[in-house]
């Protein structure tokens, strides 16, 4: 539980993690604008091999990179049953009353979950690599010219990282306010469907309740060491632009370019 | 110089409880180390609170350095009194230790240099330099509290106050956290004021005071306190087992002194038994 893949921070130091968090942000736009711009095979191989080159160079274990999609299996699981089943087409290899298994629908099935699997391990590599601090960071330099609009790009930024901040604890309480519930009877384990989730009502209140008390203190400690928004504030992290992220800046502009290209040239695989 | 003077404050929650601190007069020498006793409720909290402008007295006024607190010196105040609080887990604002570490001198514009200057400062006061780019979640509550003081070190504070902030620790974390308090006291010269309902950690400061119902109803040196343990036990505050031991052995006729040390207990009745042999 504690190893929640999603917002954890993979803290050793490689190029990817040196990488401008702003550039990081931008390629990951890139990315998976890249990854909608694909039609065939082959663009979504160009995207896999961008983003095992990333992992190569992150030093993140491949395996924790896997596990992040872990978190979305259900729904890959889902659309792929209903698109394998429904989808429909010429080539039918199976047939059984409303269900039809067709050779377009296993290759819009598999088209599908490579997506999301690219989709979902290329944005947890980002929050691998980045601090919480350099990724709100980054945002907030990003949004800059949002605050001539008077949009509260500091807040904004803040109250991200401290929700990201604030994951692997509320986790904990979580997993500690479950065995207080069960070690007092309650079951979460059995039961249909509307049992369980009314199960989950004892262990949300008092989440909810602690997390009021917690963001109090915080906003208490905040204050002591002199929090007064971004008045007279300094970072101690400058955001600087090198080579690095010339050269990952040039790997992403390459990588739009060549998915374009092959949607142009070689066409539809869906 | 006091570093902290409070003058006939008065703070209430609003609630028809009464007042949480009543006509309190109370001062905090420079480079003192001095302990504020009390159970639950009696208003020890409310005055870590008073101390730095997190809440606003009543009535009477809190002098931090000989300059009142107010709106317009609240900025300054919190730069010179650090507060440090009960719960590890929510005062940590960043998820790395150095970025933690650097918000509060981020806070007041330091310029770069200088914040890099005072994380290694303040790392290496409380014993983490080698946890810098480590991960909060991952350390033990010792450590996420060593950080937590490291973050108000940052500040260069001349006060530092620490409310219940063992509470929530192992025995082992205590420990850890008042080796560090004595060395700050020591060597840094740093002001301390520990807030504890642990009688044990007070033997270190210089002075106590032990509050009641938002008074101060004993003060002397912890030594003197502990010696009234019938009078501390009306205030809700018992003795920790060594100290029990003591005042029984003192009970039955043994000169042994009052102590919280078991080392020097072990001296004292040794030494008794060899004069009654």
């Amino acid at each position: 539980m504690k190893d929640v893949a999603f917002g954890q921070y993979y803290p050793v130091s490689s190029f990817v993690h040196k990488l401008d968090p702003r550039l990081k942000l931008v390629f990951l736009i890139a990315f998976i604008v890249a990854i909608f711009l694909a039609n065939n095979f082959y663009g979504l191989a160009a995207c896999a091999a961008v983003l095992i080159l990333t992992i190569a160079f992150s030093r993140v274990p491949i395996w924790k990179v896997l596990r992040s999609v872990r978190a979305v299996l259900f729904l890959v699981l889902f659309t792929t049953a209903l698109n394998v089943l429904f989808y429909g087409g010429e080539t039918v290899y199976a047939h059984w009353g409303i269900f039809t298994i067709t050779k377009e629908g296993i290759i819009f099935s598999a088209f599908l979950v490579l997506r999301i699997m690219l989709l979902v391990m290329c944005s947890s590599m980002l929050t691998y690599t980045t601090t919480p601090v350099a990724l709100t960071d980054g945002l907030e330099s990003l949004l800059t010219p949002l605050k001539w609009i008077r949009f509260p790009v500091h807040a904004l930024a803040l109250i991200m990282s401290l929700a990201l901040r604030m994951i692997p604890s509320l986790m904990e309480e979580t997993e500690r306010i479950k065995n207080a519930q069960k070690a007092r009877g309650a079951d979460f384990e059995s039961g249909g469907l509307i049992k369980r989730v009314k199960a989950i009502v004892p262990i949300l209140i008092p989440l909810l309740l602690s997390s009021f008390r917690r963001a109090d203190e915080l906003g208490e400690a905040m204050e002591s060491r002199c929090y007064m928004g971004d008045k007279h504030r300094t970072k101690y992290k400058k955001l600087r632009f090198s080579w690095r992220d010339l050269l990952a800046f040039l790997l992403g502009a390459a990588l739009v370019t060549g998915v374009v290209l092959l949607r142009v040239y070689l066409g539809a695989t869906v | 110089m006091n570093a902290i003077e409070c003058k006939d404050v008065c703070f209430s929650y609003g609630e028809e409880g009464g007042f949480a601190i009543s006509h309190l007069n109370f001062s905090v020498e420079e480079g003192e180390f001095v302990a504020i006793l009390g159970h639950n409720g009696s208003g020890k909290s409310t005055l870590a609170r008073l101390f730095n402008g997190l809440l606003e007295a009543d009535a009477g006024e809190v002098d931090i350095f000989g300059v009142k607190l107010d709106e317009k010196t609240l900025y300054e105040a919190r730069k010179r009194v650090g507060l440090v609080f009960q719960n590890p887990d929510n005062q940590t604002v960043a998820s790395i230790v150095e970025d933690d570490v650097a918000f509060g001198a981020e806070n007041v514009g330091l310029p770069r240099e200088e914040i890099g200057q005072r994380i290694r400062f303040a790392l290496s006061a409380v014993g983490m330099e080698e946890y810098r780019s480590s991960l909060v979640s991952r350390l033990s509550g010792g450590q996420k509290q060593r950080v937590a003081i490291a973050g108000v070190l940052a500040l260069k504070p001349s006060v530092i106050v620490l409310d219940e902030s063992t509470a929530m620790l192992d025995p082992r974390g205590r420990r850890e956290i008042m080796q560090v308090v004595e060395k700050l006291n020591k060597e840094e010269h740093i002001t301390v004021v520990l807030i504890t309902h642990f009688l044990e950690e007070a033997m270190m400061a210089s002075r106590a005071v032990v509050m009641n119902r938002g008074e101060i109803v004993m003060h002397g040196t912890p030594k003197e306190i502990f010696s009234r343990h019938e009078e501390l036990l009306t205030y809700n505050l018992a003795l920790p087992r060594i100290g029990e031991i003591c005042k029984k052995l003192q009970a039955a006729g043994l000169g042994v002194r009052d102590t919280l040390d078991i080392e020097e207990l072990a001296e004292d009745i040794a030494g008794e038994l060899t004069c009654a042999s």
